[in-house]
């Protein structure tokens, strides 16, 4: 679908771009290949965004995936494939902004790989036999938000206070997203038909 | 109206045949109307630009340019994928399959995509896809080739199914479908391809639309109601002939769409002749 939309922007001619996210999972399905090889041929303005966090669900990447980079299979479809330290916000946001330059200048589709680790379960309850807590436990230093935090209050863009003042408000804001969600009233079920056609 | 030259093969067009319109010529006529009237529409499928199999978007590329008309690989994922995220976008893609039994190779995105992103939306989200399934046996082309499928997809929420069985009933069809904003499968039956129609004069009005959901009684009869579509409509009004001699009045209806079905059209008749087929 992604393509699909790039495809429509193209023909527009607008900036608009398409950002496809996936896990690394997806990317064995047939959908990824035919739409990466899809992009590639026609030179859609869309980013391919692996989210590489090593697990889908119990399996562990090297079980289900035989290249080291989920970016080595962009070669196969002809697009440039990068990798990124899913951890650290900038390194993100810069390696899609390259990715996203070369798009609007109509060089087409790029696959960026963000590497990272999946740390909680993958479902709610998840009891998760398939790895060991001690190397979850590890992985939790290399949080990106904490990391983001230190780096902002080191380079002196937010202090503190503010970043308290800001989880705050969105705490708040999720609060009564949920207090709203479960107050209101279950929809009536003759809903249930309606929106099925346009 | 029975053509009896329906299921001959090959042979030259009489000149009174020649003035009459063919099925596939009737659903070229319908793309290249509806791609006149608005640029957001696009045909796209394996080799529909340069040399179609069947042959009914002949003629598009040279008038619509590359951008509009294009051959893709044989991703039939991709293919209807990209048409549900190009229409999302504001496109109105016509996906061509070279034979409609490929369709389950592209399932999810047919019914998971397509079907149910408006719902999933609350309406929110239109999904202006056609896409154009020749079926049908009777020509050898094989076991893969040769299927009628609509009934499998027709059961998923969201989408609609055409199939014409005239050249008249294949444009308004057509035309139908591509303004319609929903997912719709419209199925054409290869045997059907070559046949020849006379059409009524309001078939060439820019805007002579068959709407949905509107059967057509193809022969008025007492004694038994038969609904058929595609090719099995012309088998039946050829056994309806036949049994005409023997005494015995069939009525035979073409619902024109099973998705969404004329139930009252099929049920009146079926009142009147006690004896549904």
């Amino acid at each position: 679908m992604a393509a699909g939309a790039a495809l429509a922007f193209k023909l527009k001619g607008s900036r608009q771009l398409a950002l496809c996210f996936f896990g690394e999972g997806a990317s064995n399905e047939g959908a990824f290949h035919e739409s990466l090889n899809l992009a590639a041929i026609w030179e859609l303005p869309v980013i391919f965004l692996c989210e590489n966090n090593l697990y889908a669900i119990s399996l562990k990447l090297e079980e289900f995936v035989r290249v080291k980079n989920i970016a080595d299979r962009a070669a196969a479809y002809g697009m440039p494939g990068v990798t990124v330290d899913g951890n650290d916000v900038v390194a993100v946001y810069e390696g899609v902004a390259r990715a996203a330059k070369r798009a609007r200048e109509g060089q087409g589709p790029s696959l960026v790989e963000a590497k990272t680790y999946r740390l909680a379960g993958h479902l709610f309850d998840d009891p998760q036999h398939y790895r060991s807590l001690e190397e979850v436990d590890v992985k939790w230093q290399n949080c990106p938000i904490k990391r983001f935090k230190a780096q902002l209050k080191a380079e002196g863009v937010l202090s503190e206070g503010e970043m308290e003042r800001l989880e705050q408000e969105v705490n708040q804001e999720v609060d009564k997203a949920v207090a709203f969600a479960r107050t209101s009233p279950f929809p009536d079920p003759e809903e249930a038909f309606q929106d099925i056609f346009s | 109206m029975f053509p009896k030259r329906l299921f001959d093969h090959g042979g030259k067009l009489s000149p009174e045949e020649k003035k009459l319109i063919s099925y596939r010529g009737a659903i070229n006529e319908a793309l290249r109307e509806e791609m006149r009237r608005d640029e957001t529409v696009i045909v796209m499928g394996q080799d529909v630009a340069k040399a179609p199999a069947f042959g009914v978007t002949m003629g598009l590329l040279q008038e619509f340019g590359k951008d509009r008309v294009r051959d893709t690989p044989i991703s039939e994922i991709a293919m209807v994928g990209a048409a549900v995220g190009a229409a999302l976008a504001g496109m109105r893609p016509i996906v061509e399959f070279q034979f409609g039994d490929f369709l389950s190779c592209a399932i999810d995105q047919v019914t998971h995509q397509g079907g149910m992103l408006r719902y999933l939306s609350g309406g929110q989200i239109k999904v202006p896809v056609v896409v154009r399934l020749p079926c049908g046996a009777g020509q050898g082309t094989g076991s893969h080739h040769a299927q009628c499928l609509y009934s499998w997809f027709a059961h998923a929420p969201g989408i609609k199914v055409a199939l014409p069985s005239t050249a008249r009933d294949a444009k308004g069809l057509m035309k139908t479908a591509i303004r319609d904003n929903n997912m719709v499968l419209f199925y054409e039956h290869k045997i059907l391809y070559r046949s020849r129609w006379p059409v009524p004069p309001e078939y060439h009005q820019p805007d002579f639309l068959i709407p949905f959901g509107q059967a057509d009684i193809k022969r008025v009869g007492r004694d038994v109601t038969v609904v058929a579509t595609l090719a099995t409509l012309h088998y039946a009004l050829s056994a309806a002939e036949e049994l005409e001699k023997e005494g015995i009045s069939v009525e035979v209806i073409d619902p024109r769409t099973l998705v969404p079905l004329d139930r009252q059209t099929i049920v009146d008749s079926v009142k009147k002749t006690h004896r549904p087929w």
